[in-house]
């Protein structure tokens, strides 16, 4: 009857993808395939292939994989405690573990960096008990550990919401037939919580792959993912060609990942926050 | 043959101080079809979790086939359940559905595949193995949570208000199905509902709940013609429960007016509870009557006229009856002497927390 207010209603939305999502994509996507004097080149994408850059790849595709597969073997028990203590999403609990996603990013993480420096509070109570100091900061772990600490609420949260779906009922009738804890488990829990489990690994896989910040404060300028070399080109380097070039390689992992939420969460039930 | 399968011996269960289940005590036998009848927070719920093992009881002990099963787990239990909403796995196919506890219990593929044709075909749903949960109706659904559980063989079916969810057509049409399954079967089936016509047209046995308590155990028609109890009375079917005295053996006065019945031994002079069922009090002449009153409301039901007939005290008489009266027709009202049930007023407050109060 009034179709002519719907596109109105939409247009705010529509500038806003526009100019903040299609165009900021379409200048990566210029640069990417451009050189310093504008001309066609994949030069800027098959430098990944440079062994600084592969290397700086492989090793944010490790750490990324760690911290996830940590998050994941922390999280689906703890989702599994909520679930079958019936504890709600209110609950302090659950607050708690929410709580840091409340305070800045950049202020957890350089936190962390004060509490694992050479001279910093861990080791001033190593010291303290007249423990040998340890060497935690600038290494793969401590930044593994700063990936695990920020991005475990995304991976809770998703696990949780389909555990909790899951009626009661479903895993009575699973021991009324005779299925042990293990069997209900393996066989129930898992299976109903894929699209949770997939969710969460993207949602800590993503960001945990492209992050500079992370990596920044925690390993120094001694170890390089793939986000700071990209971070380093647009800031350092000055050379948004490559910077551009390298970050559409990281995209097709990034879509990759997408595809398999898109594949296995069919209903969007893992992202429902 | 005929032993108890299933003895509850005084089971008593509370959540946060909450009774639930107060000293109950229930024996059910062989082969039999128990309906576990009440409105809902009655308790009859929890007494079949209990007989399931989801629930433990505070007190009390569950006897199975004559083995003490209080503190068996479920999935150690030869029993199984039929859950509301059905709770089937909606990540597997029909098939592996039917399939899990036969799986678990290590059963040869053969044996699973024999057992799940035969459970299709028991269900009235051959071919149905590769479908999924999703494209099936609740009453096909339903169907399915009954097979999953008879391949494994219980000897003991639990019925969580398995048809609550399904439209009246639809649950009628179960109801005679479930019925064909258990003779079928052969085993003992134990049935939750909180409605009184599904209870008294498939069980052996109803056994009404209220607050905890049992009212009263008895086969249909016990239930329904001789209640033994108010609640009972007014929870079956529709009644006029009126205060009444008994002045001696066979012989009540209700409302000033004495009427002839068969019930003996409530002593003389007694107050009692009396029942009289709408479609057992006949309308006659006012001379006729044994009391009199004017019709104060009818309406046309299909199978019979429901009418009121308000006598001089202002009580509301509720009446069924193929005879219409037009309203304001004055009437006298007669009641066949077997057809009026007397009860015992509750003495006790114990007896009181049975009384009508919903």
């Amino acid at each position: 009857m009034n179709n002519s207010k719907k596109p109105l209603l939409a247009l705010p939305y529509i500038i806003w993808m526009v100019g903040f999502t299609i165009i900021p994509l379409l200048m990566i996507f210029f640069y990417g395939l451009t050189d310093r004097s504008g001309a066609f080149t994949l030069a800027n994408v098959t430098a990944i292939l440079a062994s600084d850059h592969l290397k700086a790849l492989f090793l944010s595709l490790l750490l990324s994989t760690a911290s996830t597969l940590i998050c994941l073997l922390i999280a689906y028990p703890l989702a599994l405690i909520l679930r079958t203590h019936h504890i709600g999403k209110g609950s302090f609990v659950v607050f708690i573990f929410i709580l840091p996603m409340w305070m800045n990013f950049l202020l957890r993480t350089m936190a962390w960096q004060t509490l694992l420096e050479k001279n910093g509070v861990i080791n001033a109570f190593l010291s303290f008990l007249h423990l040998p100091s340890l060497n935690i900061i600038n290494t793969s772990g401590a930044i593994i550990l700063g990936m695990v600490y920020n991005f475990l609420p995304f991976m809770v949260l998703p696990i949780y919401n389909v555990l909790a779906k899951i009626d009661d009922n479903v895993i009575n009738a699973a021991k009324d037939l005779g299925a042990d804890n293990f069997q209900i488990l393996t066989r129930i829990l898992l299976p109903l919580s894929v699209p949770g489990i997939i969710s969460g690994i993207t949602m800590v896989f993503v960001p945990a792959l492209t992050t500079f910040v992370i990596s920044n404060l925690l390993g120094g300028s001694k170890i390089l993912l793939i986000g700071n070399v990209i971070e380093q080109e647009f800031t350092k380097g000055s050379n948004w060609n490559l910077g551009a070039g390298l970050s559409m390689v990281l995209m097709i992992f990034i879509l990759l990942s997408m595809t398999m939420i898109a594949k296995y969460d069919k209903n969007g039930e893992g992202t429902a926050f | 043959m005929n032993q108890p399968l299933i003895d509850l011996i005084h089971i008593s269960k509370s959540f946060d101080g909450d009774i639930i289940l107060d000293d109950l005590n229930l024996s059910v036998k062989e082969n039999s079809f128990v309906t576990l009848l009440g409105p809902s927070g009655c308790g009859k719920t929890t007494t079949l979790r209990i007989i399931g093992g989801f629930t433990s009881p505070d007190q009390g002990k569950v006897i199975f086939n004559g083995e003490d099963i209080t503190r068996m787990p479920p999935n150690k239990r030869q029993l199984n359940t039929v859950f509301q909403k059905y709770a089937l796995f909606t990540h597997m196919s029909i098939a592996d559905n039917i399939a899990f506890g036969l799986k678990i219990k290590g059963k040869s593929k053969d044996y699973i595949n024999d057992k799940i044709k035969y459970a299709l075909k028991l269900v009235n749903l051959d071919g149905y193995e590769n479908r999924t949960v999703d494209s099936l109706s609740g009453g096909q659904q339903q169907r399915i949570a009954i097979a999953r559980a008879i391949v494994n063989e219980p000897k003991l079916l639990l019925l969580d208000e398995p048809l609550g969810a399904l439209d009246l057509k639809l649950r009628q049409d179960m109801q005679y199905e479930l019925i064909r399954l258990k003779n079928e079967l052969g085993i003992t089936f134990i049935y939750v509902t909180h409605d009184q016509e599904e209870a008294l047209t498939m069980s052996d046995t109803i056994v009404v709940m209220n607050q905890g308590y049992i009212q009263q155990m008895g086969t249909p028609e016990q239930i329904y013609n001789e209640p033994e109890n108010a609640f009972v009375a007014d929870f079956i079917g529709e009644s006029n429960i009126v205060d009444g005295i008994m002045l001696h053996d066979e012989l009540v006065e209700i409302f000033g007016a004495k009427f002839a019945c068969v019930d003996k031994g409530f002593g003389t002079h007694k107050p009692v509870d009396v029942v009289i069922r709408p479609e057992d009090i006949d309308l006659v002449e006012p001379e006729n009557g044994t009391l009199e009153g004017v019709v104060t409301h009818l309406i046309f039901k299909g199978v019979h006229y429901e009418m009121e007939v308000t006598t001089a005290n202002g009580y509301e008489w509720l009446v069924h009856s193929t005879d219409m009266f037009p309203v304001g027709k004055r009437v006298g009202i007669h009641v066949d002497p077997f057809d009026i049930q007397i009860m015992n007023k509750p003495t006790s407050e114990d007896e009181e927390a049975v009384g009508v109060n919903e």
